[in-house]
């Protein structure tokens, strides 16, 4: 009935999505399983892709050839550039999708490709011979063969949803949760944790008072996530803004009583950074308002996403306070809110191409392995499907440097950290942030996808070498052209800035702090003559590349000394226990961990400076 | 150095206490086997039944049952002890004989000899101290004054890195805020005043200052301060000299010229070292050896961080004197003026030795400082009155002293500006020193990123990269502690707001 594929992907969420076509685009034949096909991509919580962070890693996987960034783009009701105010590094596209047509197109992409089958049943276990694997089984008895899995199963595996006192098995509100998997992993040896996360109420927008809340409205001019071709973005739906307040909080209170969150009902260590409202309330008792997005589902439908309010207390609480809160006075609800328990598998049993280091040919990606959010989950998926493809072909494993990508760092962090609550993607965990922009993913990026065979990409590869040409040309007529007083006293006395005595390169002024290209262009013909063919894409990678040239440079200046302890190599048998001067941790993490170098030993929990010293000096340097 | 793990496992022995003859000698073992190799030649108690931290007075003997010496062992059962292993330290007769049978019974009984520094490596390994302690221990060994024992002690002790991992807590808690800004600017978040932050990087920037400025005295600690004597000839510089080492080092005569030789004597104030070195007296020489003698005066000078210039109030006319400075006188270096021979003119106006009366004069006068002058020149009736404004910084910032070197007046007030003078406004004598070239580096990367966030702010550069020198930073003062990685920043922003949609 099935043929040997060289890849199943079980699970059809985003980690599974990416998973399926990054398998298929490298050449492998996939089997992509999944208990229900019309929940394929289904976007469990809030209906938005980006964010800070997370914007860049859409960007990042888009670069690599996922299909995020192309969804996302297709579907979008509305996108925002956030922290346009602040530097180019901070620049984090968002975008509200339509839940309905993601999950569409997604689905539709997966079924024009020629490498990739659907099956539709639980999978409740995996088939190992010899410490490898080689197919799945599935809920009616099936055995469907294949020469790698990768498990990509979500909220999942045995997910119990909380709402109140009550709690029930599920993996999400109204499907079953999927069970067996998390038991014979564990006769295998793995060892297992069970985390929390939680969503909030669903409501009508026909009974909300849009006038009473703030409006958000998307950008003036769009931009949009993906490189190739996708459509622009002409219509957009507003987002609202609107706030809890003292008497919401007591209401909510009165069902703190109840809450499975404090009567020690759940378990699982749910993710700090996005608490549920009663945590809130609870935490930071002297704030006595909290801010709520009222996001849209799609643009036909009336469906309501409450963002802020993730809760797990009794429902008829729950639908109290949100009628207390401005603009909700009528509010019907749709559903509740609700929390879920799942399984997931701590990720230091992963190798840094996220296979396991029990099972050959095994991998794991997204909430899985104690990660939250889509993007998150979407970038583990590509690099499980690229790294199962290469496995399968005994090739090298693709792994990205702390220094090349957002991807990189979180995987890094995920199998040399681990992480006790679902590991969500920031910033400020990117050593390296100036570097790692969205736009630039692609110059990071495209050459490495391409070179290791993805298929689809040699004319983005010619599209990121003009735009590399594009800036590099700009910048040579900056440095090379001059500007006279005459020419552009006028606008610099206007910016507040010191007007030339005489002739300069264009290249200082643009440089100045209070000045940026798109007014300087405006402002001196010249400049707007020479750029007006030239795409805003390229364009803007050149003053980047000018304006924070210094900074830039500094930053690659401390990449190279990471790389330095990055290029001690360790050997995957070296015997730690015989290193008698490390702490007893470190001698089990690192024999346990089989760091591939000093650098990456450096960043495991429990291998202090102190070991790094160590082994170090045992290794003469 | 490489030492293999199999090195690791061997007990070492050395001698602790410097060689040559001294009361006692102490002997040191460590390793698993310290205190069975010493129980095999040592007769008195059981030393495998003592407990740590004790000491056993007894006997060892050679293989013939000869005794070799008395002596007291004192026992330190690991981890507690130096290295963590066990440690057993065995006070002898310091004869430098007793001292080599000691250790050949010890080799004999399967001890090796220890490499240089081996048991500080082994306190290293075995997490007994971190890596600035343990080069706190190589400056121990080394030191040869009182004020250095002490640096090298205090640094031994943590506290440097205690003090550098303080500065970094702060720094760490000023960059979660801008973080926080970064990554959660879309929530309802409360951000720190842009004031109040950079009152903050301000406020590190003045300790790491003073840190990076007390890499001056603790240098000058542990290696000596270069002090150069100079001045016209028969000026009175080697009977200067003389007063200040109290004895007739210097050939000293009133034959101008007489010193041809730089002369090096090493003055110990308050445990500070002064390399002081005498010069030849600054004139056209006159004939070849002297010429010789001003070259290399004007050489050392160029290398010295103190310079005591001293004239003769008598001979000399003030318009020399300007000259001369203007001549000597480098950026960086601390100035004494000497007024000396005041035996013989206590009267001596110093408002001739400068252009006094353009009005610019009494800026200095804010600097006077009398101290107790009174005792040769206490008929001078005004403060001291200081250069003009058109003199190096230096010279206008210099103390003038009066003394008598031959009558050995107010020398004691010339050694308390001495050691003055190696303090700076910021470094109290008892704060932490920074002597280590390593930290010194690091310290002073630290400060640039740190400047550099004050300029980003201040040019109204945005945050990310404001962040970005914050975390340069960061990571300099981790170098220090030899701490890697800068990630407790999500930690630090999860304590102290309430974000999250």
């Amino acid at each position: 009935m099935f043929p040997t594929y060289d890849v199943i992907v079980v699970g059809g969420g985003h980690a599974g999505c990416e998973a399926a076509v990054a398998a298929a685009n490298m050449g492998s034949k996939v089997l992509l399983a999944t208990m229900n096909m019309n929940t394929i991509a289904q976007m469990s919580c809030n209906p938005a892709m980006g964010g800070v962070a997370k914007g860049q890693i859409v960007r990042e996987i888009d670069a690599l050839g996922g299909y995020s960034g192309i969804v996302t783009d297709h579907t979008m009701v509305q996108f925002r550039m956030l922290n346009k105010s602040k530097g180019p590094a901070m620049w984090s596209p968002r975008a509200q999708s339509d839940r309905m047509l993601f999950a569409g197109k997604w689905r539709e992409m997966l079924e024009a490709h020629p490498n990739v089958d659907f099956w539709q049943e639980m999978v409740n276990g995996i088939v190992v011979k010899d410490g490898r694997v080689c197919g799945v089984r599935t809920g009616i008895g099936l055995e469907i063969e294949s020469k790698s899995v990768v498990l990509t199963n979500g909220t999942f595996l045995n997910g119990l949803i909380h709402i109140g006192d009550k709690n029930f098995g599920g993996g999400r509100a109204g499907e079953r949760a999927a069970t067996g998997i998390t038991e014979q992993l564990l006769e295998l040896g793995f060892e297992s944790g069970r985390m929390k996360t939680g969503t909030p109420p669903r409501v009508d927008g026909r009974t909300l008072d849009w006038d009473r809340m703030e409006t958000q409205p998307g950008d003036e001019n769009p931009s949009k996530f993906s490189y190739t071709d996708t459509p622009k973005l002409n219509k957009q739906i507003p987002c609202h803004i609107t706030y809890t307040s003292k008497e919401v909080h007591e209401t909510l209170k009165t069902g703190f009583e109840r809450s499975p969150l404090f009567n020690g009902r759940i378990r699982g260590l749910g993710p700090r950074y996005c608490p549920s409202i009663e945590d809130k309330i609870d935490r930071f008792s002297d704030r006595d308002r909290h801010q709520l997005f009222v996001e849209p589902e799609g643009w036909n439908t009336c469906e309501i996403y409450v963002n802020g309010f993730s809760s797990s207390l009794p429902e008829e609480v729950q639908y109290k306070a949100l009628r207390q809160v401005v603009g909700f006075e009528n509010m019907k609800m749709f559903r509740p809110g609700y929390a879920i328990e799942y399984d997931f598998f701590p990720p230091t049993q992963l190798k840094v191409n996220l296979e396991t280091r029990l099972v050959k040919n095994l991998f794991f990606a997204g909430q899985i392995n104690g990660t939250t959010g889509y993007e998150e989950a979407a970038c583990q998926g590509l690099m499980a499907g690229i790294n199962a493809h290469l496995s399968v072909n005994e090739e090298e494993p693709f792994v990205l440097k702390r220094s090349e990508a957002y991807i990189g760092v979180l995987i890094d962090d995920l199998v040399n950290k681990g992480t006790k609550e679902p590991y969500r993607m920031f910033t400020s965990r990117a050593e390296y942030r100036i570097l790692l922009r969205q736009d630039n993913a692609d110059l990071r990026l495209t050459p490495l996808a391409h070179k290791l065979g993805m298929q689809g990409l040699d004319e983005r590869l010619q599209r990121v070498e003009e735009k590399q040409a594009a800036a590099k040309a700009i910048k040579k007529f900056f440095e090379e052209t001059s500007i006279s007083p005459d020419d552009v006293n006028g606008f610099l006395e206007e910016k507040g800035t010191a007007p030339l005595k005489q002739k300069v390169k264009m290249h200082g002024v643009l440089l100045r702090p209070q000045i940026n290209l798109a007014e300087l262009r405006q402002a001196v013909p010249t400049i707007e003559q020479y750029l007006s063919p030239v795409e805003q894409e390229y364009v803007d990678l050149a003053e980047i590349n000018m304006k924070y040239e210094g900074y830039i440079r500094k930053e690659e200046e401390m990449v190279a000394k990471m790389n330095r302890l990055e290029s001690v190599r360790l050997t995957e048998n070296f015997d730690y226990q015989q290193l008698v001067s490390l702490s007893s941790e470190a001698r089990e993490k690192l024999s346990q961990l089989k760091p591939r170098t000093i650098g990456q030993a450096s960043r495991i929990s429990g291998v202090s400076p102190a070991d790094i010293s160590v082994l170090l000096v045992h290794m003469g340097r | 150095m490489q030492y293999s793990t199999h090195d690791l496992n061997d007990t070492i022995v050395a001698l602790a206490t410097p060689t040559g003859i001294g009361a006692i000698g102490v002997i040191r073992l460590s390793g698993k086997d310290a205190i069975t190799i010493c129980n095999g030649v040592f007769r008195g108690k059981d030393l495998a039944q003592q407990d740590t931290h004790t000491i056993h007075f007894g006997t060892i003997r050679d293989r013939e049952d000869r005794i070799v010496d008395e002596v007291l062992v004192s026992l330190f059962v690991g981890p507690k002890s130096y290295t963590g292993e066990n440690v057993v330290e065995v006070s002898c007769h310091g004869s430098n004989y007793i001292i080599q049978q000691l250790i050949q019974l010890f080799v004999q009984e399967g001890a090796r000899m220890a490499q240089p520094g081996e048991f500080t490596l082994r306190a290293f390994l075995n997490g007994r101290m971190d890596l600035s302690q343990a080069e706190a221990v190589a400056d121990l060994i080394a030191s040869s004054s009182a004020s250095s024992h002490n640096l090298a002690m205090q640094q031994m002790r943590g506290g440097f890195s205690d003090e550098i991992q303080r500065l970094r807590q702060q720094l760490l808690d000023f960059a979660s805020l801008i973080e926080l800004e970064l990554d959660f600017s879309e929530e309802d978040v409360e951000f720190a005043d842009r004031t109040e932050l950079k009152t903050l990087v301000k406020k590190i920037q003045t300790y790491i200052h003073a840190l990076i400025q007390s890499f001056d005295l603790g240098n000058a600690i542990k290696h000596g301060i270069n002090t150069v004597i100079a001045g016209r000839p028969n000026a009175g510089k080697s009977t200067l000299l003389n007063a200040l080492l109290n004895e007739d080092r210097a050939i000293v005569s009133d034959i101008a010229g007489t010193t041809r030789d730089t002369i090096e004597e090493v003055l110990n104030i308050e445990g500070i070292q002064f390399r002081l070195i005498d010069t030849a007296g600054i004139r056209e020489a006159s004939d070849q050896i002297e010429a010789i003698g001003v070259e290399k005066t004007m050489e050392k000078i160029s290398q010295s961080a103190l310079l005591i210039y001293v004239f003769d109030v008598i001979q000399t006319q003030p318009e020399q004197v300007r000259q001369d400075l203007a001549k000597l006188v480098k950026p960086d270096m601390h100035l004494l003026v000497i007024a000396n021979k005041m035996d013989l003119n206590p009267h001596t106006k110093f408002e001739h030795y400068f252009e006094v009366g353009s009005g610019k004069g009494e800026v200095g006068r804010r600097k006077a400082e009398r101290g107790n002058h009174e005792e040769v020149a206490g008929s001078t009736d005004s403060d001291f009155p200081f250069p003009t404004s058109d003199f190096p910084l230096a010279i206008s910032e210099a103390q003038w002293i009066p003394i008598s070197a031959l009558e050995k007046m107010n020398i004691g007030f010339l050694k308390e500006k001495l050691y003055q003078s190696v303090l700076t406004e910021q470094v109290q004598v008892d704060s932490t020193i920074v002597s280590n070239a390593r930290h010194f580096e690091a310290l002073k990367k630290a400060s640039e990123s740190l400047d550099d966030v004050l300029h980003a702010m201040d040019s109204g550069i945005t945050s990310d990269f404001v962040a970005m020198d914050i975390r340069r930073a960061l990571a300099f003062l981790g170098e220090i502690t030899g701490e890697i990685s800068t990630d407790d920043l999500l930690g630090n922003i999860f304590g102290k707001f309430c974000i999250g949609k």
